[in-house]
């Protein structure tokens, strides 16, 4: 047997990805829903799955349920089985034959909002989970919020201990239509609310026969069907391209190339993050500072293999017609769809550190492939979560999000965060530790509508 | 000097011949300049090229293989001096022609480093050595062993040595000043690895703080660290085992040959199958018997049992692989059945 025979037909068929993230409140029963979505899914081999029941022996856990605590499965520091806690986000993965997962397991205790943003950031979908006996709750609303503020394309909502409500229809609806509501003043997309139990398993993977006036999807189904980020963004979204590296290998040839034919290959390196990008294109280089100069589209290389078009988010190698001085920092965007650059960045920040921000702090900014210095001019407010308001301030501390105005050493090509997920982020970074401080999202310009003019 | 460095530019080492199992895919040719014989995929890049792009999604392995290939772009990019783990293990093979793409049609721009225990497979070694030499780069080794001679580290009780590798990584990467080292561990291998960061900081020390992690949040990776700080990058840590497998069929990846079924002697202890060799030599309760096996991690000799199995040929790996039962640290790992936190305990002291 050959590869040559073997690239006819793969082995399995491989599916997409989807990457999602679950949040709750503490006792939601998150862990355990993990653990249900492995297990249900056979995700989880026999080693592990006999690691469990030898810890859930001996910590004593069963009874009627079988013995199997599975939310072990998802504690992986030895602080977290210790303490029976868990302290950081963690990634699991699992497959269906129609998709393979990524999960971002989100702590629901200790900085929530720094798992919750951190998990959301790359997210296709959030998964919330509620208890059905509690209903919606405070930090339900904090949660929701975030997952809005960082636009997951999907936010689902699982109704657990749906059994311990003795599986009723009028608990169930009474919290899908507040959760409706609260999703509704947050402007989300949408918020499906889906019936289960996860210590039982029903309508995660399987359907349940105890919820028979619930007709929708199990939370399974529901994650195989829903379009990804890029499948949603791609065909309304412009083209954009950080510029990662230039390849030029000039006297640094990949061994058994031929010298003549690689002599003046120059390629723009990284990947597509907004939209899609065809040979023939008209395409601007834009160099923050200077007159965008608009060039065409001649190849896009994928190691040796010519693309016709790529999508985001294909990493490829952009050959262009002009021989323009193109450096990291650069990005070559559809011809003249992207704004000027600006040195004033409006952002809402994620603050993530224990160090607080004050007006004045000198920073760095990262977006992009770009890295600048940055003042903290000032605060403009923050965001009381638990009404959506934004209320006066002059600071932000660990888990607040607030807005601010900074000013850049250089510009930046921005856009805002809420029609463009990709290049509307930035990093906060510490200049003296280098450690990260907040996830940004760019505002609009104050000038740029009558609504905002009102923060300032 | 704690470190060999080794200029393996102009040695061409033909196929061991002796050791090309079936489905070793050994004698395809080189093409293109990509180092393990890619062909044309024939998923596409991703989109169709009939220009819809809405209707066919991009694949599981195209999405994986972009954002390995932004990760690797962006620590060569940001960093000065990095350098890549490459033990001829099938993890750090893929994610070497993974370099090898993000970079063409220009040669790997970094060395790439071993920790070699002393109790290597030979095949293994062999399958570095010819690897390294074909791509036209400079390995870097650090030696368990020469620390075990001059007395720098002493041999466990238990005989194994992956504990051991530690000590001259850390040596190795000071001595070179490397500022970034990319690793091919992936998150699916075990807890302690889920929660690692694709950009990982390690102090003075070169230890881990699983507690107090940098957020890493949408693709933007912060790779700030200060004078005695290094960076671990991870490129493949959203990859699973059946992922790296179905990648090596998809893109015609040569393997040591070791992981396909191929016919050895060994023996059994702990419920494992351990091949026969200077540094794995059965007791004398210990029946050798020969039986048809192949390795689905391959670490040292002393603690990497194989696995009785007919997969020859690379689909039939795929197939073996979707439908085990047992992870494959939990078949064939000794080292880390010592406890539940033993790869924790390892990474905290700066293994990778």
């Amino acid at each position: 047997m050959t590869a040559e025979a073997t690239l006819e037909q793969p082995t399995l068929e491989q599916g997409t990805l989807f990457r999602f993230a679950t949040a709750g409140s503490v006792d939601d029963g998150k862990s355990t829903l993990v653990g249900r979505l492995l297990h249900d899914s056979k995700a989880i081999l026999a080693d592990q799955l006999d690691a469990v029941a030898r810890t859930s022996e001996a910590r004593g856990f069963g009874g009627e349920k079988g013995g199997l605590d599975l939310a072990l499965l998802t504690d992986g520091l030895r602080a977290e089985r210790e303490q029976g806690i868990t302290i950081d986000v963690a990634y699991r993965y699992f497959a269906t034959d129609r998709r393979t997962f990524i999960l971002a397991d989100c702590p629901g205790h200790v900085q929530y909002t720094k798992n919750t943003v951190t998990g959301a950031s790359t997210a296709d979908a959030v998964v919330l989970l509620i208890d059905a006996r509690k209903g919606v709750l405070e930090q339900t609303r904090r949660h929701l919020s975030v997952a809005a503020l960082l636009r997951a394309p999907h936010v689902v909502v699982a109704v657990n201990k749906i059994d311990l409500v003795d599986f009723s229809e009028s608990v169930f609806s009474t919290i899908s239509a507040d959760v409706a509501r609260v999703a509704h003043e947050l402007g989300l997309r949408e918020a499906v609310a889906i019936p289960v139990s996860a210590l039982d398993g029903d309508n995660v993977v399987d359907r349940s026969d105890r919820t028979p006036w619930y007709t929708g999807p199990t939370l399974i189904e529901l994650l195989e069907t829903l379009p990804g980020t890029d499948e949603l963004d791609d065909a309304q979204e412009a083209f954009r391209f950080p510029v990662q590296t230039v390849i030029r290998p000039q006297g640094a040839l990949a061994p058994g190339l031929a010298e003549g034919e690689f002599r003046d290959y120059r390629a723009y390196a990284g990947q597509v993050t907004e939209g899609i990008v065809r040979v023939g294109d008209r395409v601007s280089v834009v160099t923050p500072g200077q007159a965008p100069r608009d060039t065409t589209v001649v190849g896009i290389d994928v190691a040796g293999r010519s693309l016709e078009e790529a999508a985001a988010p294909l990493s490829v190698a952009l050959r262009l017609a002009d021989e323009f001085d193109v450096a990291r920092g650069d990005t070559i965007a559809a011809a003249g769809t992207l704004p000027e650059s600006t040195a004033d960045l409006y952002g809402s920040l994620c603050w993530l550190s224990t160090k607080p921000l004050r007006e004045g702090a000198k920073v760095i900014v990262k977006h992009g492939t770009s890295t600048v210095r940055a003042l903290v001019r000032s605060v403009s407010g923050k965001l009381d979560l638990d009404t959506f308001q934004v209320t006066p301030a002059s600071g932000l501390e660990l888990n607040d999000i607030g807005q601010a105005q900074l000013r850049l050493a250089a510009p930046l090509p921005l856009e805002p965060y809420a029609t463009h997920r990709r290049t509307g982020a930035f990093l906060v970074i510490d200049a003296q530790d280098g450690a990260t401080l907040a996830a940004g999202m760019v505002r609009e310009h104050p000038g740029d509508s009558e609504a905002e003019r009102y923060w300032i | 000097m704690s470190t060999r460095v080794e200029e393996t530019q102009s040695v061409h080492t033909e196929a061991g011949a002796g050791n090309a199992a079936p489905g070793v895919a050994s004698g395809l040719p080189e093409r293109d300049g990509l180092p393990l014989a890619a062909t044309p995929s024939r998923e596409g890049a991703g989109t169709a090229s009939s220009g819809q792009a809405e209707a066919e999604h991009l694949g599981l392995l195209d999405a994986l293989e972009a954002e390995s290939i932004h990760i690797i772009r962006e620590v060569v990019a940001e960093f000065e001096r990095p350098a890549m783990l490459f033990s001829g293990g099938k993890d750090s093979v893929v994610m070497l022609h993974l370099a090898a793409k993000a970079f063409w049609p220009g040669k790997i721009p970094f060395p790439v480093l071993h920790v070699d225990t002393g109790h290597n497979f030979p095949e293994v070694l062999d399958f570095r050595d010819r690897t390294v030499a074909r791509l036209g780069l400079r390995l870097v080794v650090g030696s368990v062993q020469e620390y075990i001679d001059r007395g720098e580290l002493q041999e466990r009780a238990d005989g194994t040595r992956n504990p051991l590798q530690t000590v001259p990584l850390l040596d190795t990467i000071a001595a070179n000043k490397f500022d970034a080292v990319f690793g091919g561990g992936r998150r699916d291998e075990d807890k302690a690895r889920a929660k690692e960061r694709i950009l990982s900081l390690r102090d003075e020390f070169g230890q881990w703080d699983p507690r107090n992690q940098r957020p890493e949040l949408w693709n933007l990776y912060n790779g700030r660290h200060t004078v005695g700080q290094h960076v671990r990058a991870f490129p493949i840590s959203n990859w699973t085992e059946l992922d790296i497998w179905r990648y090596i069929e998809r893109e015609g990846i040569e393997l040591p040959s070791i992981y396909y079924a191929h016919e050895r002697d060994v023996f059994q202890r702990d419920g494992m199958w351990r091949a026969v060799g200077e540094v794995s030599l059965p007791r004398e309760e210990e029946d050798v018997v020969v039986r048809t096996v192949r390795y689905r991690t391959v670490g040292d000799m002393s603690c990497t049992g194989a696995v009785l199995s007919d997969a020859f040929t690379v689909g039939d790996v795929v197939r073996e692989v979707a439908a085990s039962t047992l992870t494959e640290r939990g078949a064939t790992r000794a080292d880390d059945r010592i406890s539940e936190a033993a790869m924790e305990d390892r990474k905290k002291d700066g293994y990778f």
